[in-house]
């Protein structure tokens, strides 16, 4: 059937928030859908709380909404702009759930929309577990033995039934929150009560463990005739039991024969023709090892992460078709846009290995439990490309950032032989190099694949990799031939790892290789294995002797993205990479990518004219540059990623476009800049570095008290804590010292003050700052945890017009050519500068859709040479709008077991919404809604525990929220100043002090705000980590800033309702004329 | 060993010979098959050919001997870029080196599949060799020269008549040109009894057992070359009712009197759509031949069409019952979508 011509506009539901299971990929199948809709001259209406996503630019959807995901306030939406239709299965599963609501609140019916694609009850079918099991039994598929069950009581009965390890899967939930395996009925207890209480519906599934068994996901494409294709086969190199998302995963399947193969495609197939899926689906199944036993494990009728990974893998666009699906096409009328003559009716055939690893956030998050299983703790992935799978799992690695290049680990090295083998059995971050070293000590590999499930295959070929490695150690620099130099480049070995493993410089490594004229080619990703010819294509770098890619003789630029999404490097820089892209194109530049990441819309094929799939390491980048020639490399949109690489394409004399490598050296490095800021007279705060525990007492007591210290060899706040005197400090600095003897702990005096942030785009003579951000939590807290505000409510004018002063000196002195991104401290009435960025920063994405100006379209025409004035932009500070607006960080803390909670140096959000008002409050009001905290009203519990410091501070609000109806609960010391100020509250038992304590009060539910000022973090063992633990995973809202507190006390006493807020869409967004 | 392989238009690749190494000649093909390499080395319709795999890493899961398609090998040689030397799998029972030793087939790896992949495209089906060391370009043409597979259906036929599941319903008389084990199995499967008789069988001897339908196999090579079977099925046509695949179907269409064409590389893989005038569905299916029927006559529809290049994939009589499809409904290798096909062709026979 072709285009269904009543559908005239579409509502589509984003994802929301970056949180660890839902990632950029939902970006990325949004946006491919909305465009896939809006090129068919239909409306879509667009909903997303998340604003460093590129589906919620103005220019993807007719009107956006950057407004909170509930569906109360998708129904004023929807009134307001009566779509007829609304596509489900986009917006990952926050998407799925909320149509699903809308749908059975009959919020859908009352406004007559459609829902188009997989309905509702299709996606009922796959998603509930008890329907599920029907369907499986409907269609004779086997699944594991389980239940459902919505009682412990019932759970403790089927687990002593089935036996123990049971699987806990909660419904309704996404990457596999609240889940777990239970080895003991002990375990069960804890992962049924909360997989309970986390379930939508209070329904959980318990499951025989058939971990071990391998792990096979397909990804299947359906139409309303009833067409039905696969589109990627996938294995998991680790068995079932390690949740997909945390599992190294290879495309297509390597060790299917073809009746295993074609055995779990029908199935796959059959069950998606049963449930009459009109889009994308996908499917895993657990398959025994030792026979053609199997299991279906679950579907997901939506796109997904592994949807997102099997387009990226073959080429075929899955959100786009699955969009035109439900726009009433049919796969066989439907192009195959990257051939441009076959059709989406055919299945991707490849002829090369895709590996994807996860990348995991323990490096900042060092107390947490690294233990993989069943809920999925990576926040990004890289996927690469090899023609073997040893050189597509060594592009892998590094791609992953993780400073490594061989197989070959430090912190396995150093580990007994003993401990390797215990630790293989517990799958963590690490169990790639613990297997690797293994099997270098010469360890039984049959035993490794006893003790890990692993396939001989994978565990034969990462053999492979270490006897090389382990090979060229015997040779050296010189005595290397042409022959083996090309062998270990065609195995994947890159320079760096060469040249650690001969104990050589990379850079001889490279000399040597070009003396041997060793150099890559690139072949095409094209869905056809070379059978047709592609148009649009991308390509991966191999060590053959033909090439595929052919270097225009246009101008042309290559943007560096910004690789896996991690802590602290999200979402927002693959915004910035595309709109670079966007607006090199609207120049008439020919435009490359080279980027890692699969989740993201800058790895999709028609983003840029050529995409190359590859790691971003000088070897790997500088290869391409060398085939290209480009006229410049845009490095500024790339985070960190991109800026590493500065001074080695400065050193190869690469044109890098905008603020050249020297002066984005001169804001990296710290000396540099401490000098220029003495040179232009600008304050910083007063800091010094130490060596030993004396010389910092004496600093301190220099400097006064509260200080920020931290180790001088880290980035990104890790290890940094505010101290408040002379003990805590030397028991910090005892600390370090004896953990680091050979670097300085650097100490600076900590100001309290308010943190303002401003993103700006210099042409080397004017400046243009879109907006002023001002943070609502002091000092103290990482800039991407803050409550950011535009426009600021509470800075006065001079600090504000010293703010443009300072920015343009300091713009002007690092000859800044594009962005910069600069943090201020406003205290005492002075300004003083902390933070320096020479790049597109995390804040962008945000200021750009608030501000309405376009910011990486500028600063990309500036780097091309234009002016500011001649594009006839003002200079200075942008006119602010008409309205307010409020990014409000989120975290995942409840995936990530024993990690800190509080607020601090250390950024832990994965991702972040907007809340957007007339006014502060309405703003503000917004982005609690969007960030799912709870807002106290009358008759609400709070349980409060404030360090004695901030209690004078905290009082006032207290008192606000009591005179409000609130109650309070709180530990003794709190109780007592409460009291003591006439605030009646109810004392908690601490843990030691019997039941019910704390703990019990929480678990009990009658807790519906905790405000937890700590003295102290990280302390595993201590109450009040203790109880943030339990609150996280009990999902009750906490506050670990009495600023933040004081916000929401604030927007409380405005007691909001949804009717009585405004709906604010993008082009409702205005600038005041002044 | 180290050794080449060269094509009719000149191009060598060089790689490492396995199995059993000695110099053949072939007609080069490519299949895109991501598994099942096994079926495709045991399908007779392969004969005279030396087959590339697109995919890289080859002989991951072994060889088990209960998966081939026919008794033996027969391809020529088979090229890829990596061949596995530790397989892994449950039913593994040799790995591929030895498998190819074993049955005397010529195998080369290193070789940049995806590169002779797009010649193959560009150029067409053409000759190639595989040879030892480095050829001379005379040594290379010398036995290029050699290369006749006008003979290859006979040599792949079975070399007598025989009855598989006797006293089955209905009663099949089976054409072999070089049949694939998959399609026997899915008749078989369905309770057929099925006479086998080779391919150059009359017309009177296959009406003597009097069979309930006549089914067609696949084969290797040029429908033209068959020998005598179009004029076999004329024969038949009107007293039987007449099914095929892929070779057989080519030769039901000769013998209604369409015409035939090569295409330029063929169509080899587990991933081709084709459409079903019936129902305008399109099942995905496992191809692998480099002929198709052009030119029917006026009682002969097409039945299955190809979405990608919209060649013929089937064809049905208008009032005869008489159905034939290019493809593979039997799969091994490839998708199990249109295996309903082997129903529809028995109901030709109530």
């Amino acid at each position: 059937m072709p285009l269904n011509k009543s559908i005239k506009k579409v509502l589509v539901i984003g994802s929301g928030p970056i949180v660890i299971g839902q990632a950029a990929e939902f970006d990325y199948s949004g946006t491919q859908a909305c465009r896939a809709i809006e090129e068919e001259g239909i409306e879509v209406v667009l909903v997303n709380s998340n604003p460093a996503t590129i589906m919620t630019d103005r220019d993807i959807a007719s009107d956006t909404y950057i407004e909170p995901l509930t569906a109360e306030y998708i129904e004023k939406i929807i009134a307001r702009e009566r779509p007829d239709s609304c596509i489900a299965g986009m917006g990952g599963q926050t998407g799925l759930n909320l149509a699903c609501e809308l749908y059975d609140k009959g919020i859908f019916q009352k406004y007559g929309v459609n829902v188009i694609g997989t309905s509702i009850e299709s996606i009922k079918e796959g998603e509930d577990r008890d329907s599920f099991k029907r369907l499986m039994e409907r269609t004779n598929q086997p699944i594991a033995p389980s239940e459902i069950v919505t009682t412990m009581e019932d759970g403790r009965t089927f687990a002593e039934k089935i036996g123990y390890p049971v699987i806990v899967r909660p419904a309704y939930t996404l990457g596999g929150t609240g889940g777990g395996i239970a080895q003991t009925p002990e375990e069960l207890e804890t992962i049924l009560a909360q997989g309970l209480h986390l379930s939508r519906v209070g329904q959980v599934l318990l499951e025989k463990s058939i971990a071990g068994w391998k792990e096979i996901e397909f990804e299947v494409m359906r139409d309303g005739a009833g067409n039905c294709i696969t589109v990627c086969p996938m294995e998991n190199i680790d068995p079932v039991g390690v949740h997909t998302g945390d599992s190294i995963v290879v495309a297509p399947t390597l060790t299917l024969a073809d009746k295993e193969f074609q055995m779990l495609r029908k199935a796959a197939i059959d069950i998606i023709n049963s449930i009459e899926i009109k889009g994308g689906c996908n499917v895993q199944f657990a398959l025994n090892p030792n026979s053609f036993e199997y299991a279906v494990i679950e579907i997901n009728p939506r796109v997904s992460r592994s949807s997102a990974l099997a387009s990226k893998a073959t080429g075929y666009p899955i959100a786009k078709i699955a969009a035109k699906i439900a726009l009433g096409y049919n796969l066989d009328e439907i192009t195959n846009a990257v051939t441009g003559k076959t059709y989406a009716c055919f299945e991707p055939t490849i002829d090369y290995v895709v590996t994807k690893i996860p990348k995991w956030p323990f490096d900042k998050f060092f107390g947490a439990r690294r233990k993989l299983g069943t809920k999925m703790m990576a926040t990004g992935e890289i996927m690469s490309i090899g023609n073997s799978f040893e050189a597509s799992l060594l592009k892998g690695i590094r791609s992953l950032e993780i400073k490594q290049y061989t197989l070959e680990r430090e912190s396995s090295k150093k580990r007994s032989i003993k401990e390797l083998r215990a630790r293989v059995q517990v799958p963590d971050d690490e169990r790639l190099f613990d297997l690797a070293e293994l099997i270098r000590r010469r360890y039984n590999i049959e035993m490794i694949h006893e003790l890990t499930g692993i396939d001989m295959f994978f565990l034969k070929h990462i053999q492979n990799i270490v006897e090389a490695e382990e090979a060229l150690k015997h040779i050296t620099i010189n005595t290397i031939d042409a022959d083996t130099m090309k062998h270990y480049k065609k195995m994947g070995f890159s320079d760096r790892g060469m040249s650690q493993l001969m104990g050589c410089h990379v850079d001889e490594v490279y000399a040597k290789r070009m003396s041997f004229d060793v150099k890559p080619v690139y072949k095409m990703v094209d869905t056809c294995a070379g059978e047709f010819e592609a148009v649009s294509p991308y390509y991966y770098s191999t060590y053959d002797e033909i090439t595929e890619s052919f270097p225009s003789d246009k101008k042309k630029v290559v943007v560096i993205g910004s690789g896996p999404i991690r802590i602290g490097q999200g979402i927002e820089f693959d915004y910035c990479s595309v709109h670079s892209v966007m607006a090199l194109e609207k120049a008439g530049v020919e435009t490359i990518i080279i980027n890692n990441n699969p989740e993201t819309v800058s790895t999709d094929f028609d983003t840029s004219d050529k995409l190359y799939f590859e790691p971003l390491t000088e070897e790997d980048v500088y290869n391409i540059i060398c085939l290209e020639k480009p006229d410049g490399v845009i490095l500024q949109f790339g985070g960190q990623t991109a800026i590493k690489l500065a001074n080695f394409l400065a050193e190869m004399n690469v044109p890098v476009l905008g603020t050249q490598p020297k002066y984005i050296d001169e804001a990296e490095d710290r000396e540099k800049f401490d000098d220029m800021l003495e040179k232009l007279n600008i304050k910083r705060p007063k800091g010094k570095a130490v060596w030993t525990v004396e010389e910092g007492v004496e600093v301190a007591n220099e400097l006064e008290y509260p200080l920020l210290v931290r180790p001088s060899y880290v980035l990104g706040g890790q290890g940094m804590e505010i101290t408040r005197n002379e003990q805590s400090l030397i028991r910090y600095l005892e600390d370090a010292f004896k953990k680091d003897t050979k670097n300085p702990v650097l100490i600076d005096r900590y100001l309290g003050g308010r943190e303002i942030e401003v993103d700006a785009i210099c042409d080397g003579t004017d400046v243009l700052i879109p907006g002023v951000m001002e943070h609502l939590e002091r000092a103290g807290i990482h800039s991407g945890d803050s409550v950011s505000i535009y426009p600021p409510q509470h800075i006065p004018d001079h600090i504000i017009k010293k703010i443009e002063d300072v920015t343009y000196r300091i713009a002007l002195e690092l000859k800044v050519i594009g962005m910069i991104n600069i943090q201020f401290i406003e205290y005492r009435d002075e300004l003083y500068i902390i933070e320096v960025n020479p790049r597109s920063s995390r804040t962008v994405p945000y200021i750009t859709k608030v501000t309405s100006v376009p910011v990486i379209d500028i600063a990309t025409r500036i780097m091309l040479g234009e002016k500011l004035k001649d594009m006839g932009y003002k200079t200075g500070i942008a006119p602010i709008t008409n309205t307010v607006a409020v990014k409000v960080p989120i975290f995942s803390t409840e995936k990530l077991p024993q990690v800190e909670v509080t607020l601090g140096p250390e950024m832990r959000s994965t991702g972040e919404v907007l809340g957007v008002g007339y006014t502060f409050e309405e703003a503000m009001y917004k982005g609690f809604m969007a960030a799912k905290t709870s807002i106290p009203h009358k008759g609400s519990t709070i349980l409060a525990t404030i360090r004695d410091i901030d209690k004078e501070d905290f009082l006032p609000y207290a008192r606000r929220c009591y005179e409000h109806g609130c109650k309070f609960i709180a530990t003794s010391g709190t109780a007592k100043f409460l009291r003591d100020n006439g605030i009646a509250c109810q004392l908690a038992k601490k843990i030691a002090e019997g039941v019910p304590n704390l703990l019990d009060l929480l678990r009990s539910g009658i807790v519906d705000m905790i405000i937890d000022i700590p003295s102290k973090t990280n302390d595993v063992n201590s109450d009040s980590f203790k109880i943030r633990r339990v609150a996280i995973e009990s999902d009750i809202s906490i506050m670990t800033s009495l600023d933040t507190f004081g916000a929401l006390v604030d927007v409380m006493e405005h007691s909001f309702t949804t009717d009585k807020l405004n709906t604010i869409s993008l082009n409702d967004i205005k600038p005041v004329e002044e | 060993m180290k050794g080449q392989l060269i094509l009719e238009n000149g191009q060598r690749f060089t790689g490492k010979m396995f199995g059993d190494v000695r110099n053949i000649v072939g007609e080069i093909v490519f299949t895109t098959n991501m598994t099942g390499y096994q079926e495709t080395l045991t399908d007779p319709s392969y004969a005279g050919q030396i087959v590339t795999m697109t995919f890289p890493l080859i002989g991951n899961y072994g060889i088990n001997l209960d998966d081939s398609e026919a008794k033996h090998t027969n391809l020529k040689g088979f090229v890829v870029r990596e061949k596995c030397d530790y397989p892994s799998n449950f039913r593994n029972e040799m790995n591929l080196d030895d498998y190819l030793s074993e049955e005397g087939v010529v195998g080369i790896e290193g070789i940049d599949t995806r590169a002779l992949t797009r010649i193959i495209r560009d150029y067409g089906c053409m000759k190639a060799v595989i040879m030892q060391g480095e050829p001379s370009d005379d040594e290379v043409q010398a036995l290029m020269a050699t290369l006749d597979n006008s003979r290859v259906i006979l040599e792949t036929t079975t070399d007598e008549s025989y009855v598989i599941n006797q006293g089955g319903q209905p009663r099949v008389a089976f054409i072999d040109m070089g049949a694939k084990d998959g399609i026997l199995r899915d008749l078989k499967k369905r309770g057929c009894e099925i006479t086998v008789f080779r391919a150059d069988a009359s017309p009177e001897a296959i009406l003597e057992i009097n069979p309930d339908m006549v089914f067609l196999s696949n084969g290797p090579g040029d429908p033209l070359d068959a020998p005598g079977t179009v004029d076999t099925v004329k024969a038949l046509i009107g007293k039987l009712p007449i099914c095929g695949i892929c070779m057989g179907h080519q030769i039901i269409g000769l013998a209604l009197g369409c015409k035939t064409a090569k295409l330029k590389f063929g169509h080899h893989g587990g991933n081709h759509p084709v459409k079903y005038a019936e129902t305008g569905i399109c099942y995905i299916t496992s191809q692998n031949h480099n002929y198709i029927l052009t030119d029917y006559p006026d009682d002969v529809e097409e039945w299955f069409t190809n979405v990608n290049d919209g060649t013929c994939e089937g064809i049905r009589h208008k009032t005869l019952p008489i159905a034939s499809v290019q493809f593979h409904p039997e799969a091994s290798p490839g998708p199990l979508d249109s295996g309903w096909l082997f129903d529809r062709f028995l109901k030709e026979v109530y």
